[in-house]
């Protein structure tokens, strides 16, 4: 028991229905020994944020292909500082243009992965996130 | 680890997320945190739901909690999956099938991995039941796959548990007879507008008849509806009645059934309070966590004082027929003193 796993949500906001690319990173994360909480399609911000709160994440994921990132990454980092969750970070992938990356950064986002990352780049960052969120003490 | 302690115990839901993190982590502290919570827990009612994979077991705890809600109890839920015993890491998914409890603050799901150690887990579940409890929920529902001991194991923190089965998952009622009928108190049979609920039932039914501890034991067990032994009933003689699992049909999608499994819990409840069992269960079940525990520990000590190569040198001795398993325990007992 590594007593330490890395816990991250994988969440799907807004109404589009495809939920494949989510499934195929909730499945390499798995892979790579951490535990995802996956929460299925259609998730609102509120929803978001509380799944995040109550599973106590070290990173939240999102899976976005219908172009609505710059309105929905927005609100979710809302939702989740309103739950006191600003220090976890955020991370989005899916059909996303490279144009939008810097405004996403802009907003807090601490990754984004366009189409054709591979996985490894995504466990790797997440890796790297954590170590780095793990080694200043937050109590 | 104190403030996180004062802060769960007034409410604050981010505490509760941590400590239930440090419980599972068995992070530093976290014991005298749990010390410190121990006096704020006893008042839970403790439901535990198993069932083999694809009985709809996640969607049922769902539609529970939405009627415990409907009462005005408040709920907290522990979702246990399996972590993949190759990579160490796990997909938890239970939040899917209970997404209408979002934005409900009476309620508070957190998904358990298993994370491989059996006696390990069952002790993360009793400590992470016992912080919902300290939290203040009334209802804590505590889920895991029925599959084998360490299910049953974990079953056996509840105080009421339910075994989900659903037609049509082939071989019918294969899953429960691996010994899980007998922790069963109740028995739902899910998606019963499915083909085939007929015969899960009636085999259900058959295997209770056969199966079930009535005719066997001496003194009540929290299982077995209220049968009479003995063919004199007097009255306030309820030490002679036993707990007889009823088979309750459900449609966790729809709702169907659920108010019949809420009542039947309900009746359990009012059984086992009734003689005093429900402390009787609960010595047991302490008693049970107590020997766990202690082996662990003693186990824990014994290997610390045990060096390594020493520990090596006892197998090869064994493995050589030098010396059977059973006197290289002996000695090493004894040179641990």
């Amino acid at each position: 028991m590594t007593g330490q796993a890395i816990r991250v949500l994988i969440a799907k906001p807004g109404l589009d229905g495809h939920d494949r690319g989510a499934k195929v990173i909730a499945r390499a994360l798995r892979d790579a020994g951490m535990e995802v909480i996956y929460t299925g399609l259609r998730q609102t911000p509120e929803m978001i944020a509380e799944a995040a709160l109550q599973e106590d994440v070290d990173v939240v994921g999102l899976s976005i292909l219908s172009g609505a990132h710059l309105a929905l990454v927005p609100r979710i980092r809302e939702q989740m500082r309103a739950n006191g969750l600003d220090d976890v970070p955020l991370v989005v992938g899916g059909i996303i243009p490279d144009a939008d990356r810097a405004e996403l950064e802009a907003m807090g986002v601490r990754g984004v992965f366009g189409p054709g990352t591979s996985t490894e780049t995504i466990v790797e960052h997440i890796r790297g996130l954590v170590a780095t969120g793990r080694a200043t003490p937050d109590e | 680890m104190n403030e996180l302690v004062e802060a769960l115990l007034s409410g604050n839901r981010r505490a509760l997320a941590r400590m239930l993190t440090a419980v599972e982590n068995e992070r530093e502290g976290v014991q005298e945190a749990l010390a410190a919570l121990f006096p704020h827990t006893g008042a839970a009612q403790v439901i535990g739901v198993t069932g083999a994979p694809g009985t709809g077991k996640s969607t049922l705890v769902g539609a529970l909690a939405r009627g415990y809600r409907r009462r005005g109890q408040t709920v907290g839920i522990l979702a246990i999956d399996p972590t993949s015993p190759f990579t160490g890491g796990a997909i938890l998914g239970d939040r899917i099938r209970m997404s209408e409890l979002a934005g409900d603050s009476g309620v508070f799901i957190r998904s358990m991995a298993t994370r491989g150690q059996l006696g390990g887990l069952a002790r993360a579940t009793a400590d992470a039941v016992r912080v919902l409890d300290a939290a203040g929920f009334q209802i804590v529902i505590v889920e895991t796959v029925g599959a084998g001991q360490s299910e049953v194991d974990i079953a056996q923190t509840a105080q009421t548990t339910l075994v989900v089965e659903a037609p049509g998952l082939g071989d019918d009622v294969q899953a429960i007879k691996a010994g899980i009928l007998e922790i069963a108190d109740i028995l739902v049979v899910n998606k019963a507008d499915k083909p085939g609920a007929e015969n899960t039932v009636r085999a259900l039914k058959a295997m209770l008849e056969l199966g079930h501890p009535a005719a066997r034991h001496d003194m009540p067990r929290h299982h077995g509806q209220l049968l009479q032994r003995q063919p004199e009933p007097e009255a306030g003689q309820a030490s002679h009645e036993l707990w007889m699992p009823p088979v309750i049909r459900t449609v966790a999608t729809t709702g169907d059934g659920i108010d019949d499994v809420i009542e039947a819990i309900d009746e359990h409840r009012r059984y086992l309070e009734r003689d005093n069992l429900l402390a009787r269960i609960e010595r047991r079940r302490l008693e049970a966590e107590l020997h766990h525990r202690l082996r662990e520990a003693l186990i824990a000590r014994l290997l610390e004082s045990v060096p390594e190569q020493a520990l090596s040198a006892m197998i090869e001795r064994i493995q050589a027929r030098q010396i059977t398993p059973h006197h290289a325990v002996n000695k090493l007992l004894d040179e641990a003193g």
